[in-house]
This record gives C-alpha cells, sequence and structure tokens, in this order.
C-alpha cells in the first residue's frame, strides 16, 4: 500500500487543473434543459475535446489520453472542484462509451466515439418503457430485421436528454416469441430518423429532462446493432454496470458538495446551530462523500490490478443516493424558510443552487435501478440469501 | 498510489482466520467465562507460536517488527471472532507505546511480551476502568499528565463486573512505587498517539464483528422457515440486511486509510487517523463503542435472529465483550 500519488500524477493533476483554470466559464451555464443551455453544454463539451479532456480514459487514437482509473479520479477531483459544467453527454460518454470499448466492433468504435467525445453527437438512454421500469425483461418494443435494417415500433420512456439528444441506445425485442430476458437486442438508433416522435416530460423542476419516445416503422442500419441479435441483455448489464459502479457518479462530485455544506454551514453557522443536529449532519456528509472517496480509490486499485467490480457496483448505488439526499436535505434545513424560494425571489439571499441540486437528489434513489432493486441484488448476489 | 493490501499480508489475514475460527469458538469463548479470570492462557501461547504477540515488536526485540497496517486486517480477523485475549490492545496499543518509550522499559519487557511470556495493558485517564488489568505483568498508566509504568505487585485492582462475561474490567490504584516514564509534552504525545491507536483498533475489529453478524444472520435466515420458506426470502428481511452490508462495505477503506497513515508516520498527525477511525465506526466526536459499530450490524442481526438471539448462550451474544 502507498497512498502517495506518483510524480506523473501530480504532474497530471497540475495539467488539468491550469487547463480548467483558464477554460471554464466565469459565469455558470444555464441548464441544460433548455434548447439555450444545452448548445452552450455541447459548445463547452467541443472546448473540452480540444483540450484532449473529452474522455481521458479512452486510447490516444480515438481522442483520449489512455488514463488509468486513477488518473480518471484525479481528473474529476479537479474537474468538480473548478466547478465546470456538467457533462452533457454522460450517457454516451460514461455509460455507452465503455460498453463499445467492450463489445463494439472496431468500425463502430471509430464511427461513434470520436464524435461522442467532442459532443457533436449526443446520446439519450432508451431503455424504460411505460410497462417496463424496474422489471426491464418486460420491454415490449420490437426490432424486425428486414434485410440489412432493423424496423422498430413501439415506445420508451424517462428518456434522460432525449429532447435535444442526436441518437438514443436501446433495448429492442428482436425475437417476437421470446420471453423476458431473451431475445432482446442493443441498437443503437439517430433520433433525426423518420417515424420517431419525441415528446418532452417535464421534471419536477419544470424542465423536460427527460422524453418519451415513439418509433413508428423506424429503419436502422443493421450495423447499428451492439453485440449479437439476442444477446442485448448481457451487453445492457455492462452498461448498468457502469451507471452504478465508477463512471457515472464519482466521488468528486459528492466531495464538492460537501464543500459547499460546509461553506453554507459556515455562513448560517448562528441560525444553524440552534438545531445541533445540523452542525452533525454536517460533519456526517464531509465524512461520508470522503469514505466514499477512499473506497473508490481502493476499488480502483483493485481493478487496475485486474479485479473485477462485481454486486459491490449496486452497494456503491444505494450509498452515492443516499449521500446526496443527506446531504441536500441537511443544506434545505440550514436554508430554512428561504429553502423554498427560486434564486430570482427578493428574499433568496445565498439559496445558490440548492433547490434545484435537492429536486434531483430525490431522482438518484429512482434512476440506475432502484434502490430497493439494488438491495435485493446486494442480498441475493453478494450476500448469498435465498430467492 | 496502490490502495491494496499485498498478497502477504492477505495471506497471513488468510491463515490467521482460518486459525482463529478453528480454535476460538464461541463454546470455547463460554468455557472461558467459568474460569477464574476468564482468560485462557493457552489460547496466548497459541497465539505467541504464531508470532502474532510480537507482530508489533521490533525485530531487535525478538518481534516481527511489523507495523500497524500489517496488524489491521488481523485486527478485523480478532473482531471476527469477538477474541477475548488482549492481542489488539497488546500489538496495537502496548507493543507501540512501549517501543516509543524505549530505553530500559523496552528493552526489558518487549522480548518477554514478544515470547508471549508478559503481558502489558495501558490505562489512559478516559479509561474508567482498565481491561484486562488482572492478567497484565506491566501497567502503562496515567496519572494526570504523567504516565507511570507498573508492574503487577505494585498495583491494587478492583473488579468491575459487566454485563458481558468476557470483558475483565479494573479500576487500578498505583503504589507510590511505581516508576514515571514519561511527562509533560512527551507524556501527551505518546498518550495521543495510544488513542489514535485504539481507536483504529476498534474500528477494525468492529469491522470483523459486524461481518460476522452479516454472516452469522445470512445463515440463521437462510435456514429459519417461516410460512414454509425461508425467512431469507423475504424481502424486508433481505433489504436489513442490504442496508448493513453497504454501511459496512464502506467503512473499510476509511480504516484501512487510518491504518496507513499510522504505519506510515512515525508521528502521526493527531487528527486525521483518530477522524477517519471513528468515522469508519459511525460515531463522531468520540471514541467507537461497541453497541454501536458499525451502525445497524448489531441491532439487525440481534432483530433478525428473532427471540434465540436474545438468550445468553447466542454464538452474537459472545461478542459482547468488544470495546
Ligand atoms: C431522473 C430520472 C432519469 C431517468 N433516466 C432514464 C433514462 O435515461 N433512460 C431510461 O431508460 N430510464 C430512465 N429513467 C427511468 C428509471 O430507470 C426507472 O424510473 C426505474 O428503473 C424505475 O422504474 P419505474 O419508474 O417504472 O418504477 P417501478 O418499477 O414501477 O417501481 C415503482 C416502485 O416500486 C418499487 N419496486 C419495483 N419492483 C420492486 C421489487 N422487485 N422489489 C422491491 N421494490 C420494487 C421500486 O423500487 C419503486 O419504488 C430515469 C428515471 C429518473 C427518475
Amino acid at each position: 500500500m502507498d497512498l502517495v500519488f506518483t510524480e506523473q500524477q501530480n504532474a497530471f493533476r497540475e495539467e488539468i487543473r491550469s487547463w480548467l483554470a483558464a477554460n471554464v466559464p466565469a459565469a455558470p451555464l444555464q441548464s441544460f434543459d433548455t434548447a439555450e443551455g444545452f448548445k452552450q453544454h455541447r459548445e463547452w463539451e467541443a472546448t473540452l475535446n480540444k483540450g484532449r479532456w473529452g474522455m481521458v480514459t479512452w486510447p490516444e487514437a480515438l481522442g483520449g489520453r489512455g488514463c488509468d482509473l486513477i488518473e480518471w479520479l484525479i481528473f474529476e477531483e479537479e474537474y468538480y472542484r473548478a466547478r465546470a459544467p456538467l457533462r452533457v453527454n454522460q450517457n454516451g460518454i460514461f455509460l455507452l462509451g465503455p460498453t463499445l470499448m467492450e463489445y463494439g466492433t472496431e468500425e463502430q468504435k471509430a464511427r461513434i466515439l470520436p464524435k461522442m467525445a467532442n459532443g457533436e453527437e449526443v446520446w439519450a438512454q432508451g431503455w424504460s418503457e411505460p410497462n417496463a421500469g424496474s422489471d426491464m425483461a418486460a420491454i415490449r418494443s420490437t426490432a424486425k430485421l428486414e434485410g440489412d435494417k432493423y424496423v422498430i415500433n413501439g415506445q420508451k420512456t424517462w428518456s434522460t436528454r432525449a429532447v435535444w439528444a442526436d441518437w438514443c441506445f436501446g433495448m429492442f425485442r428482436t425475437d417476437p416469441a421470446s420471453e423476458r430476458h431473451r431475445g432482446l437486442t442493443f441498437i443503437l438508433v439517430p433520433l433525426n430518423s423518420p417515424g420517431i416522435t419525441v415528446r418532452p416530460i417535464p421534471q419536477l423542476d419544470g424542465l423536460p429532462g427527460f422524453a418519451e419516445i415513439f418509433f413508428d416503422n423506424v429503419e436502422v442500419a443493421v450495423e447499428n446493432r451492439l453485440g449479437d441479435e439476442g444477446a442485448g441483455w448481457n451487453v445492457a448489464m455492462a452498461t448498468a454496470g457502469f451507471e452504478r459502479g465508477l463512471m457515472l457518479r464519482s466521488p468528486a462530485r459528492f466531495q464538492e458538495t460537501a464543500r459547499r455544506l460546509v461553506e453554507l454551514y459556515t455562513a448560517n453557522r448562528e441560525s444553524a446551530d440552534r438545531d445541533p443536529a445540523v452542525k452533525d449532519a454536517v460533519i456526517r456528509a464531509y465524512l461520508d462523500a470522503e469514505s466514499y472517496c477512499l473506497t473508490t480509490y481502493q476499488t480502483a486499485c483493485r481493478l487496475n490490478k485486474g479485479g473485477k467490480i462485481g454486486a459491490e457496483s449496486s452497494t456503491n448505488k444505494i450509498f452515492w443516493s443516499e449521500l446526496d439526499q443527506n446531504m441536500h436535505a441537511t443544506a434545505m434545513s440550514i436554508l430554512g424558510a428561504r429553502a423554498e424560494l427560486l434564486p430570482h425571489a427578493p428574499a433568496a439571499q445565498g439559496v445558490g443552487n440548492w433547490l434545484d441540486g435537492w429536486l434531483f437528489s430525490q431522482s438518484g434513489p429512482i434512476y440506475a435501478g432502484t434502490n430497493e432493486v439494488q438491495r435485493n441484488i446486494i442480498a441475493e448476489r453478494m450476500l448469498g440469501m435465498p430467492r | 498510489m496502490d490502495f491494496t493490501f499485498t498478497e502477504d499480508q492477505l495471506l497471513f489475514q488468510e491463515s490467521v482466520r482460518d486459525f482463529l475460527v478453528n480454535e476460538v469458538t464461541p463454546e470455547r469463548i463460554r468455557a472461558s467465562w467459568e474460569t477464574d479470570g476468564g482468560r485462557d492462557p493457552a489460547l496466548w501461547r497459541q497465539l505467541a507460536e504464531l508470532g502474532l504477540t510480537g507482530i508489533t515488536v521490533p525485530e531487535a526485540h525478538g518481534g516481527l517488527g511489523m507495523s500497524a497496517l500489517d496488524f489491521v486486517l488481523l485486527a478485523q480477523e480478532c473482531g471476527y471472532v469477538a477474541l477475548p485475549e488482549p492481542l489488539v490492545h497488546s500489538a496495537l496499543v502496548a507493543v507501540p507505546m512501549l517501543s516509543a518509550i524505549g530505553g530500559e522499559l523496552a528493552a526489558q519487557w518487549l522480548p518477554k511480551i514478544a515470547a508471549g511470556e508478559a503481558k502489558v495493558v495501558v490505562g489512559l485517564a478516559q479509561n474508567l476502568v482498565v481491561e484486562d488489568a488482572h492478567i497484565a505483568d506491566l501497567l502503562i498508566l496515567q496519572q494526570g499528565e504523567t504516565l507511570v509504568a507498573a508492574t503487577a505487585d505494585q498495583v491494587v485492582l478492583e473488579h468491575n463486573e459487566s454485563i458481558d462475561p468476557s470483558r475483565k474490567l479494573f479500576t487500578v490504584a498505583v503504589r507510590p512505587v511505581a516508576t514515571t516514564v514519561a511527562t509533560g509534552a512527551e507524556a501527551a504525545t505518546l498518550i495521543a498517539d495510544a488513542l489514535n491507536h485504539g481507536a483504529l483498533g476498534c474500528a477494525a475489529q468492529a469491522l470483523g464483528l459486524a461481518q460476522r453478524m452479516i454472516d452469522l444472520t445470512v445463515k440463521y435466515t437462510s435456514e429459519r422457515q417461516q410460512f414454509g420458506k425461508p425467512i431469507g426470502s423475504f424481502q424486508a428481511v433481505k433489504h436489513h440486511m442490504a442496508n448493513v452490508a453497504v454501511r459496512l462495505e464502506y467503512a473499510k477503506a476509511p480504516t484501512h486509510r487510518a491504518a496507513y497513515a499510522i504505519a506510515a508516520a512515525s508521528q502521526p498527525r493527531l487528527s486525521r487517523p483518530r477522524r477517519i477511525a471513528r468515522q469508519a465506526g459511525g460515531v463522531r466526536g468520540r471514541e467507537p463503542r461497541r453497541e454501536e459499530l458499525p451502525p445497524g450490524a448489531r441491532r439487525d442481526g440481534l432483530h433478525l435472529g428473532g427471540g434465540p438471539a436474545y438468550l445468553h448462550e447466542k454464538g452474537l451474544g459472545a461478542g459482547e465483550h468488544l470495546g
């Protein structure tokens, strides 16, 4: 065990830190769930990519830097510390990207990844359907192979960023006689294809952060299939592993929230201390964020040495989503009567964007597989309890 | 940056676990409750033969010269079996303190400790009572701002009975003949270091104990049938267990980080490892106590055991003495 960063790692940190200092927009961008904000975020992705910071873990040939997971964590730490914009293409770079590395053909990687990295093609994720939520194997949308095309019919829902995205990846039933997780195929669909209707759905904050996608005889070239026909479930499980595991929500995000929480507490100490439980909750949040960081470093080191991430990606998902909820709930109690005020309200001094964050934190235990489902996985696969 | 243990460290952990699980059974622990003094000299000899009594004793004094980082996984295993013998106390708190005091005292006692021929315990001002004082050959005790060393014949002990029959607790009065070993700033540093080491020992044992409770409860709930099925197949039961597993998973890395900090710095920065060790136990602002460590494990283990878990002779109850 040696917890000292190498010289190379420190140099890497310096490099990203100074690049961010020179490039992070001074004023925060608008929400990427608005048309203007989406455009701004897309441009930011292009800027990142120009500096070869789009996705540092990717091979150099694909615009990355071939970084290992430790460097990835360093990158994330600096990124959040600099309060740089959220990643509009998270479905692409964090979820589909790594899945393509594992299952994609060379042609697919070369065609898809560079445009993903520079924000030219932003991705949505199309798994959930009206009757297939936690029970994803109940997917009914179909894809029928006709010549060199799939013809897709059906409906997806809750598809994040789909309102302005360019592509979606999803699972479709290719074998009409199949049941459950057999007969499903992972297909990539351009969202500007004829026959697609995207209907925005407003989220708690009123902005259309996700959408329904309707498919009416949508034709998709067969080279957009990822993995074999009928093997969609296994491919999707790899994506879900990245979603719950290391990539989507790295510790830096929560450490940054924890630091902001400490700042908020310090700025409002006098009123906050009237309830002694608040201080305790702030400390607990800070320590839990640190725990999450240390645990992630431990996992990353294990993976670097060839280990695999298993059911513990489910413990991960529960831990970060509950931590995020706790931190935002604590911020709400510190803000007290101001907590419900929108930032432009005259009395809303110093409320920052805690309210938005609090709203979004409520979705953490739902997306990426609900926490109840994760608890089932932990009990059955990690602890070996009877089904 | 390499936050993993070496092959050797993991192998050592495995062999110590095998030994402890086979030897330190709940039956053996309960049998020791009936004996005078409640400790098992044969077991201490076995631990000495494995080199464990001398694990942190410097090689020059006949030990293995290992660090807190080498020992932390073993401390987890001591917790796993709820080992009543003061191995963690000795190896992680008393021996490092004695080594730091150095001089004649260290030269006289460390080889005997390594050989398993003598035991040393530490009693600080914040300990209301001193654990295992009755089997100690040497006691290092805080008296105000001074540390004194007293041999067994230089102290008067009064037994304090605990609800946990494995805990042997004493109020200690020191006769004036005891030797002063450190005063002032030097004593303060030794004491602060000992508290850091102690917090690490508590956290590491609590990790092991929580794992044991999970293992026992998974086994029990997989076997026990109600409504025609194992109770472990009910989701309410599963989710209790999953919650404990999540908390435990995230308590490990901070504990290992604390062990690293203690091992890496001969003079560890005082606040950090202790804070992290406390966090690992899920309590802040003071040392973790067994009732709380790690959060939920004990309560849920007891709860899911149902009626039988409330019985004195149940295996889970044998873990009562951790402190
Ligand atoms: C902000 C946000 C973004 C999202 N983004 C996307 C996206 O981009 N792409 C996409 O495909 N989907 C997305 N989703 C959808 C998300 O994956 C689903 O909401 C989730 O899988 C739950 O499905 P459901 O909503 O149908 O709820 P249901 O499955 O109907 O669940 C309702 C409740 O029942 C519980 N429940 C269900 N089954 C069990 C069980 N077996 N045991 C115990 N409890 C159970 C659930 O935990 C939950 O509390 C998003 C959701 C949110 C909130």
